[in-house]
């Protein structure tokens, strides 16, 4: 059987008219709003993929006249670099999803957190803010925006530790339950969406649920917007369906030489060859907020595990044990392997670490370490030993 | 008044005293200032009517808040992977042996600094850094001498 080809998307980056969009919101009860989203199979395009109509539907459902909206906007996952071009060309679509939102659950007031190494973008984001607000004011539609910026913690792009550092403190990440619909950014019921997923909440709106739920699986509905980069002739910014193999995937964007796969970035899976054809990029299989590298067989793959665990032996915000000692015991550990210093069996000590951290950290940074590790340890075992 | 002082004083007017500009505040005094002093962190303590402790605590848990001397100029070149597949070691050999300083180091002259940091987003145009905020993309060694040059003309 001969498998389909990939399916370009153009949603992400077309020309749909956000006045028109509001103006349907406006006459669209907030149920109705919700249930479009709900309908649609929309899941958080951040990575972690939760549903946005239910998270839209708790934080709807929770009283108090004071309710945020927050956007997302900490692109730190090595590879991603997707959230950057759709601010850069349809920012629009960004405020008018927040906005959206906003009337969805009823919240007045929307911050972007926009990461700084992004700062560059700030001035034309202002720019097109102050006409946007003059829109919403023009359609009677009572709803602000606010940005603030970030000063590079990747940390910061979990929710809870996002809204720390909004607060004015560190960027730690704070335990859970109450969850950001109960209590988010200052104490009050929170929907924090990633830039992508609030644009598809415009397109939604534009096209339609169907339209969008007809695309994907059942699993990982509509598409996506990848960033692919390593080892590929054609890098960039992709919308593509979702649902596709690694396989497919890597006879669209690979140079023929592809080994491996590093799906969802360096807290994502590494897919190697031989997994290609049974690996579906969704959250049936692996998900991704969009990052997606390339390897040929001419990279070492110790160098890779060995620049992510470097990349969460600083990134680590420290807060807990298991992250902050296991980081670093991970990346000294692989190190003394390489050097002959300890046994390779050391290796499969290091992999019941990782377990642990998936169970014992307390935020997804240190719970998702050891999916890179696990994966490139497993399949390429001889590699990180000799 | 020094002139931190004074900085920091308009920077609070500007912003407000609350807690949630306390980040605001030290991103536009890191901007104005390259880093932030003892004194400046200091300043803010006061203006927002917190520990220095506090102040410094929340700084020094971001890496684009600058708790050390930093040069006019502070370039960023980035070490993740795909940067690192690249090519960055030898933009970075490029930019060691053009401003004659190591990795986390600042020229005498102070105008510049040079770091390595972690993913600044442009994966598919790499090897990539920033100097101060602007980004500069898919760079060979002849393309960041000629930027180089171009700043220390500056």
């Amino acid at each position: 059987m001969k498998a389909q080809k990939i399916k370009r998307v153009d949603l992400i980056f077309d020309s749909t008219s956000t006045k028109e969009v509001l103006v349907k919101a406006i006459k669209m009860k907030p149920e109705e709003i919700i249930q479009e989203v709900l309908d649609s199979g929309l899941r958080g395009r951040g990575g972690a993929g939760f549903p946005t109509g239910l998270k839209w539907k708790y934080a709807a459902s929770e009283k108090g006249a004071v309710k945020y909206i927050v956007c997302n906007a900490d692109e730190g996952e090595p590879g991603t670099f997707k959230d950057r071009q759709i601010l850069e060309d349809a920012p629009r679509k960004v405020y008018a999803g927040m906005a959206i939102a906003g009337r969805a659950i009823g919240a007045k007031q929307g911050y972007i957190y926009l990461r700084g190494e992004y700062r560059y973008l700030l001035f034309k984001l202002m720019e097109e803010l102050v006409f946007f607000h003059s829109r919403l004011k023009e359609l009677g539609y009572d709803f602000n925006i606010q940005f603030r910026m970030g000063s590079g913690a990747y940390i910061c792009g979990e929710e809870s530790a996002l809204f720390e550092s909004i607060e004015g403190r560190r960027g730690e990440p704070r335990n859970k339950p109450p969850f950001p619909t109960v209590s988010g950014l200052f104490g009050k019921p929170t929907v924090i969406n990633n830039v992508e997923t609030l644009v598809y909440t415009v397109e939604i709106l534009d096209h339609g649920a169907k339209h969008f739920k007809e695309m994907g699986t059942s699993d990982s509905r509509g598409s996506k917007v990848f960033s692919i980069s390593g080892d590929t002739p054609k890098p960039g910014i992709y919308e593509l369906e979702l649902g596709m193999t690694v396989e497919r995937f890597v006879e669209e964007f690979g140079d023929g030489d592809t080994k491996a796969v590093q799906v969802g970035g360096a807290s994502g899976f590494c897919v190697p060859r031989k997994k290609f054809r049974e690996t579906i990029i969704g959250f049936e299989g692996v998900p991704t907020g969009g990052s997606m590298i390339l390897f040929n067989s001419s990279r070492s793959m110790y160098n890779l595990l060995h620049n992510y665990l470097d990349f969460f032996d600083e990134e680590s915000c420290g807060q807990c044990a298991p992250c902050r000692v296991g980081c670093q015991q991970l990346l000294q550990g692989v190190v003394s392997v390489k050097a002959g210093e300890k046994d390779s069996r050391y290796l499969d000590e290091l992999v019941k670490l990782a377990k642990t951290m998936k169970i014992a950290s307390k935020c997804g940074l240190g719970q998702s370490v050891g999916n890179a590790f696990r994966t490139i340890v497993e399949h390429f075992r001889e590699e990180i030993i000799y | 008044m020094p002139d931190q002082e004074k900085l920091v004083k308009e920077l609070a007017d500007k912003h407000g005293r609350k807690r949630e500009f306390l980040l605001p505040i030290l991103q536009e005094l890191v901007y104005e200032k390259n880093y932030l002093t003892d004194e400046s962190m200091r300043y803010v303590a006061k203006e927002l009517n917190i520990s220095a402790a506090d102040v410094y605590g929340t700084a020094s848990f971001y890496t684009f808040l600058d708790t050390e001397l930093r040069g006019k100029y502070v370039i960023r070149v980035c070490k993740t992977i795909s940067c690192s597949m690249k090519g960055k070691d030898e933009i970075l050999h490029v930019i060691c042996d053009t401003l004659k300083i190591d990795v986390g180091e600042t020229t005498l002259d102070k105008k510049f600094s040079l770091l390595a940091t972690n993913c600044i987003g442009w994966c598919h145009k790499a090897p990539a850094m920033l100097i101060n905020d602007i980004p500069f993309i898919e760079l060979t060694p002849s393309k960041v001498t000629k930027i180089l040059q171009d700043y220390i003309k500056r």
